[in-house]
């Protein structure tokens, strides 16, 4: 009997855990591979969920590869205000923001091509202080609404943004009429104004820049308004319907032009902007 | 009606009561004199020491003055305007043409109420998208017929309701932030009571920014400000300090460009002084603007946001 003298075979190693192959959709919690979910840009393909995406997987979605040329990188907000709340120090959260996510701000600005078409671009990216309008965000899409002017580019803004940042008070504010006057100028120039309304567009965003676009494109799902749903159901003691505030509510109630996948965001922004002519 | 930290005045007040209002000897009226002397300085040191939740507390006194009062205190003439031509008329914003002195303007304000019915009829001053899209066409209005728009601010916020929702809340003030941004006629803005975020903004976007000395503008009310950062309602007076929401906070950001001085004791208590003294601000304003190019007019406007949160 030759197995108790059989030497044992060397270990073979051990396929790579199935967690770091597979993912799973937070909304219906499929199984999804890692692979197809950076292919699809974290949509799933299930239920086509749409999961929040950083300012610059945004900027690879849109942009031609390496077209993009980011503007005003260094503005960064300055603490009006000296903030200090029961949580500690708005100076403090600014860093730990700046540490996640590698931005100085919630907006990322810049110019390119999408589909070889020229367009000035600022995109929000919720995870920096749940892209919040501050001054210097107002600021850096204020300087690239100027710069779209000058150089008669469209202007695209795709906005991702629980609303105005409190810890800099009325200067957060302003930013809503700020960066409007600057979408006014466009107007008045005829350069079209593309708004990509992303989860959540929400507060001092909505009721500002996002829903001046000359055309708003929405991904499916997201929610978009102003006044919070509990502060709503709260105010008028009902409760709301689940679909209420999202995209598709929005479309039905004539607020929005498109409600577009992402992997279809890019073609269509460039179809749409095939029909201007400068 | 006097508030919570105006206690020594309350006292005062009872023992000018108790004196008889006429025929008093000489002994009381001695006496009486002493006690409006003393109540004058009294509230001569709360209002020159206000804090910023107590500005809060006069900035929305149920007997401040509303724009029904500055309406009627300041302008020869008022013919209002209704509508916004989509969908309704909306209680909760006034509008339409006024002369005030020589200056025919078009007013535009958030309207209150006094007392319960009536704030229910004004829904307190909270506006819905078709106040917003009421107040734009009369600006549009004011711009074709060349006449300066003058706007009275005072509002908790604008309404949040599943309704305001559906008409398009955010669009509504958004569109509104955009073209009064471009609105080729002199506006001038005067917060009069509470300046409620975008509610307030939505009315607010001009060549001046008015502010009477007691009134608050704030991008967040104070109680909504403390149970989100300090996880406490109760903390709304740390809250109103750290936001800076005082005129006084605000002309030192360089965000509003003048204060109109109230009374002592604040506009609640002599509203015919405060309308005078904002009427004295308005004319000054009117006459300056009126002077100005339209090109010049637009291009210092763009200026004073730009210029905000910019370093």
């Amino acid at each position: 009997m030759g197995w108790f003298t059989k030497k044992k075979a060397t270990a073979v190693p051990v396929e790579q855990p199935a967690q770091e192959i597979w993912t799973q959709c937070p909304a219906c919690k499929a199984h999804v591979s890692k692979e197809e979910w950076d292919k699809t840009f974290k949509v799933c393909p299930r239920c086509n969920f749409h999961e929040r995406i950083t300012a610059r997987e945004r900027v690879d979605l849109l942009i031609d590869p390496k077209t993009f040329t980011e503007l005003y990188p260094k503005i960064k907000p300055s603490d009006p205000l000296g903030f200090v709340d029961g949580k500690g120090r708005y100076a403090d959260k600014i860093e730990e923001a700046r540490q996640k996510t590698g931005m100085n701000e919630s907006v990322l600005t810049g110019y390119g091509q999408l589909s070889r078409i020229k367009v000035a671009l600022a995109v929000m990216d919720f995870r920096f202080l749940g892209g919040s309008l501050a001054g210097s965000t107002g600021e850096k899409i204020l300087l690239t609404s100027t710069f779209a002017l000058k150089h008669r580019m469209p202007y695209i803004i795709v906005s991702a943004s629980g609303g105005a940042r409190m810890h800099e008070g009325i200067i957060s504010l302003m930013q809503m009429a700020k960066t409007c006057a600057g979408i006014a100028r466009l107007q008045e120039a005829n350069i079209p104004f593309i708004s990509v309304l992303t989860d959540p567009t929400t507060g001092g965003v909505s009721a500002s820049f996002a829903m001046v676009g000359d055309i708003h494109i929405a991904e499916p799902g997201a929610l978009i308004g102003f006044a919070g749903r509990r502060v709503i159901e709260e105010t008028i003691k009902q409760k709301l319907p689940d679909d209420f505030q999202k995209a598709e509510y929005l479309l039905d109630h004539g607020f929005v032009d498109l409600i577009i996948r992402r992997d279809q965001m890019k073609q269509t922004i460039a179809s749409l902007l095939r029909y201007y002519r400068r | 009606m006097n508030l919570e930290f105006e206690k020594a005045i309350t006292e005062l007040d009872e023992k000018i009561a108790a004196l008889p209002a006429q025929d008093r000897t000489p002994q009381q009226t001695a006496e009486f004199e002493k006690l409006q002397k003393a109540k004058d300085a009294a509230l001569k040191e709360i209002y020159s020491a206000l804090t910023p939740w107590q500005t809060v507390q006069v900035a929305r006194h149920p007997e401040r003055p509303l724009i029904q009062d500055f309406i009627a205190g300041l302008f020869s003439e008022f013919i209002e305007l209704h509508g916004d031509r989509l969908f309704g008329d909306d209680h909760a914003i006034v509008g339409g043409f006024a002369t005030l002195d020589t200056w025919r303007v078009m007013v535009i304000g958030h309207q209150k109420g006094r007392g319960i019915d009536d704030n229910l009829k004004f829904n307190f001053g909270m506006a819905r998208p078709e106040g917003y899209r009421k107040a734009m066409r009369l600006m549009h209005m004011a711009e074709k017929f060349k006449v300066p728009v003058v706007c009275f601010i005072d509002t908790p916020g604008a309404y949040p309701g599943a309704d305001a929702e559906e008409r398009g809340q955010a669009e509504a003030i958004a569109r509104n932030l955009m073209e009064m941004s471009a609105l080729k006629t002199p506006v001038i803005v005067a917060v009069t009571g509470e300046g409620g975020s975008g509610g307030a903004l939505g009315i607010g976007v001009g060549d001046v920014l008015l502010m009477m000395s007691n009134a608050v503008y704030s991008v967040i009310s104070p109680e909504g400000c403390a149970s989100i950062l300090w996880r406490d309602g109760t903390k709304a007076p740390e809250a109103a300090t750290a936001l800076k929401i005082t005129a006084q906070a605000l002309l030192k950001l360089k965000v509003i460009d003048e204060i109109v001085p109230e009374p002592i004791g604040g506009a609640q208590r002599d509203p015919k002084a405060a309308i005078a003294a904002l009427r004295k601000v308005l004319i000054r304003n009117l006459d300056r603007l009126t002077h100005t190019s339209t090109s010049k007019l637009l291009k210092r406007r763009f200026e004073k946001y730009a210029r905000i949160g910019s370093y």
